[in-house]
């Protein structure tokens, strides 16, 4: 993927860009505001990464000027502030995604891919998920493996919903508890790995081969058989 | 003369002499309305008097001619305290009476007007008199006149009463101000003296309190009571150094001990592990940051900022739903006793945060002693009046009494869970969410076991 990465502090961005080079993205990268709005309007990004403090211009402002213009390239704000509302107001500008400074490269990474993915031709909100033998039906909510129906908690359908809505991408913890259970803290402890075991429980036990595969250091990922 | 110029400019002073002035005024505005009033009786009392002397004169012309009413003239002049007469012919020379000489001119003026002229008196003595004059038949004048003396004895009177009573008052106002305003500068120095000790760094300082209960002792009062908050407060400050200190120099020197084996070894797999564990530290270090600043943001913020209509019941029971799986896999239960709906005002992701705390401190420090007593955690929501109450409750070993109110402080935690994994900061970050939305955290006995309740007033519209 083609992304652009706004962001004024040279250590980050040195760092950043080069681990996204070696996860198989195209990275540029711009340091102020202004620079970033004119690549931003200029170039075709899969994806912008944009810091919200930048000298020149403020990253939100760069974001509601981008959907001002017509727009419409995913955009994950990154943030060292982290007041109470700054997720509210940064979804407000226009960003798709928020993530607050520190972050583990694993969680930007899973969650930039996540956003690249959206933008793809011709890949619209399908009615139903289907991973290997593994198929999920959003309109009777129901999940069958191997023609076998299991039954799930509405919490479950949920969580197995957005990891194969997601498929062959990592999923981190946090992003599942933004997404499935709509919390932005940190809940200290293991709460969901205890919530995809059990799921992973009724999905994968007594079938073969496993798609719920946990990445280490990562998160998660459906996964459908190699081919 | 320093002090003499601080004298002037205190507010003691400036009062005293306002006060001074206005007082001074009404004074003035008294006495010389006495004095207009006492001058005006004097003048009607002369006037009349005269008119009266002019009668009996009258009856004595019209009895003896000019030859009887000469001889009255006379009569009357010798007696003691006597008027001022004179009968003079049309030429104004002396008939009879007591004056001696009367100008023609003014004898002219003078008929039927009360005039008040200046005469010397027998004795030589400057005064002044009121004299009316008549004229008579054959161009004669009758001048009868009266004595002011007594009126301007009065008018000396009321101005000497004025200027002791003027010297008196000032007098009297110097002395109090000066008294006054020596004791107010005495305690407000001693004020300011006590407050520069204080501020040089001695928090044990105190107002002196006089015992008089006046402005000033209320004062020290109140000064008093901020330092001994203030003094609780750094001691309070003193422990959470002390304990941020110890929470963060761990992590930070486990790292770089793990960091500097891992240089000084050559072996791969173990320097990746060390790695591996320094980003494990680093989280932690993190955490403790990320939950200090958000209990920051969250004490400095306000309730309505992001407040929304949200239904306490489901949102604590979505929490369950998150907890349970944790909770059975350490082998405790969570029994929710939780009804209907319960709707408030408040923010449903501060609150979930709050209640995910004193879950996850129920299950991480609430379990029983007694290894055969399965771990039961409690969670309940009902109304109690206008309060929604939020309760969890735990049977482990719970928080002695003396110490509830302490662990709701940054970074207390109880000696026994030192060592158990946590920023010590789950319980302040509750206390701070509730009072946020106007309420409290209260920790009460389960008996046994810990009972956590968040009491938040529920706005009534």
């Amino acid at each position: 993927m083609r992304i652009l990465l706004i962001e004024d502090d040279r250590e980050t961005a040195a760092y950043l860009t080069k681990a996204l080079r070696e996860a198989g993205h195209v990275p540029d990268h711009a340091s102020d505001g202004v620079t970033g709005s004119d690549l931003a309007l200029s170039g075709d990004y899969d994806v912008l990464v944009v810091d919200r403090m930048l000298p020149q211009r403020d990253g939100l402002a760069v974001v509601s000027e981008l959907r001002k213009a017509g727009s419409d390239v995913p955009v994950l704000i990154l943030s060292a502030l982290g007041r109470v509302d700054d997720r509210v107001t940064g979804l407000r500008a226009g960003g798709d995604d928020y993530l607050a400074k520190p972050f583990a490269f694993s969680e930007l990474l899973a969650r930039i891919e996540v956003l690249g993915r959206r933008r793809r031709p011709g890949e619209g909100e399908t009615t139903s998920y289907r991973v290997g033998d593994l198929e999920l039906d959003r309109l009777s909510h129901t999940v069958t493996r191997g023609g076998k129906a299991i039954p799930l908690q509405p919490r479950e359908f949920r969580l197995l919903e957005y990891l194969m809505r997601n498929a062959e991408k990592v999923v981190t913890r946090t992003m599942l508890l933004e997404h499935v259970w709509d919390y932005h803290f940190d809940p200290q402890t293991n709460v969901i790995d205890v919530h995809v075991s059990r799921l992973r429980a009724k999905i994968d036990k007594g079938f073969s081969p496993p798609l719920l595969h946990t990445v280490r250091g990562a998160g998660y990922m459906v996964r459908g058989p190699r081919r | 003369m320093a002090r003499g110029g601080r004298i002037v400019s205190t507010t003691a002073f400036k009062l005293s002499a306002i006060y001074l002035a206005v007082f001074t005024a009404f004074a003035l505005v008294f006495v010389l309305s006495i004095t207009f009033a006492a001058n005006r009786l004097f003048s009607q009392q002369i006037s009349e008097t005269i008119g009266s002397e002019f009668s009996d004169l009258a009856s004595s012309w019209n009895e003896g001619g000019v030859n009887g009413l000469i001889a009255a003239i006379q009569d009357r002049s010798n007696r003691p305290g006597a008027s001022l007469y004179l009968l003079a012919d049309s030429q104004g020379r002396n008939m009879a009476g007591n004056v001696n000489e009367v100008a023609t001119e003014f004898l002219a003026q003078a008929v039927l007007t009360p005039a008040i002229v200046g005469y010397t008196g027998n004795d030589g003595v400057q005064r002044s008199a009121m004299v009316q004059v008549v004229r008579l038949q054959g161009g004669m004048f009758l001048l009868v006149g009266r004595d002011m003396s007594e009126r301007e004895r009065f008018a000396d009177i009321t101005r000497l009463a004025l200027i002791v009573a003027g010297v008196l008052l000032v007098g009297l106002g110097l002395v109090s101000w000066f008294f006054v305003s020596r004791r107010v500068l005495r305690r407000i120095d001693s004020i300011s003296a006590t407050t520069r000790r204080i501020m040089a760094g001695d928090l044990t300082g105190r107002l002196e309190v006089a015992g008089t209960r006046d402005e000033f002792d209320r004062l020290a009062d109140s000064l008093n009571a901020m330092l001994e908050r203030l003094e609780a407060l750094m001691r309070g400050l003193k422990e959470v150094s002390d304990n941020i200190a110890h929470d963060l120099k761990t992590p930070l020197s486990r790292m770089r001990n793990r960091l500097d084996a891992a240089l000084a070894n050559d072996d791969r797999e173990a320097g990746r592990e060390a790695m591996a564990a320094a980003i494990e530290d680093a989280d932690q270090l993190i955490d403790t940051f990320n939950a200090l600043l958000t209990i920051a943001r969250i004490e400095a913020g306000s309730t309505d900022e992001h407040a929304d209509g949200i239904d306490a019941a489901a949102m604590v029971r979505d929490i369950v739903e998150l907890y349970e799986p944790v909770a059975e896999e350490a082998g405790a239960t969570i029994a929710a006793d939780i009804d209907g709906e319960q709707p408030f005002r408040g923010n449903r992701e501060l609150l979930s945060q709050a209640i995910a705390n004193l879950i996850d401190n129920a299950i991480k420090h609430g379990r029983p002693a007694d290894g055969a007593v399965p771990p039961a955690i409690h969670v309940a929501v009902r109304r109690e009046g206008n309060d929604l109450l939020i309760v969890v409750a735990d049977n482990g070993p719970g928080i002695p009494e003396e110490e509830r109110g302490r662990v709701q402080e940054r970074f207390v935690r109880l000696e026994k869970s030192r060592s158990t994994p946590g920023t010590g900061l789950g319980l302040s970050l509750v206390a701070a969410l509730a009072k946020l939305h106007r309420g409290r955290l209260e920790l009460s006995d389960a008996g046994p076991g810990l009972r956590a309740t968040i009491r938040l007033p529920v706005a009534v519209s």
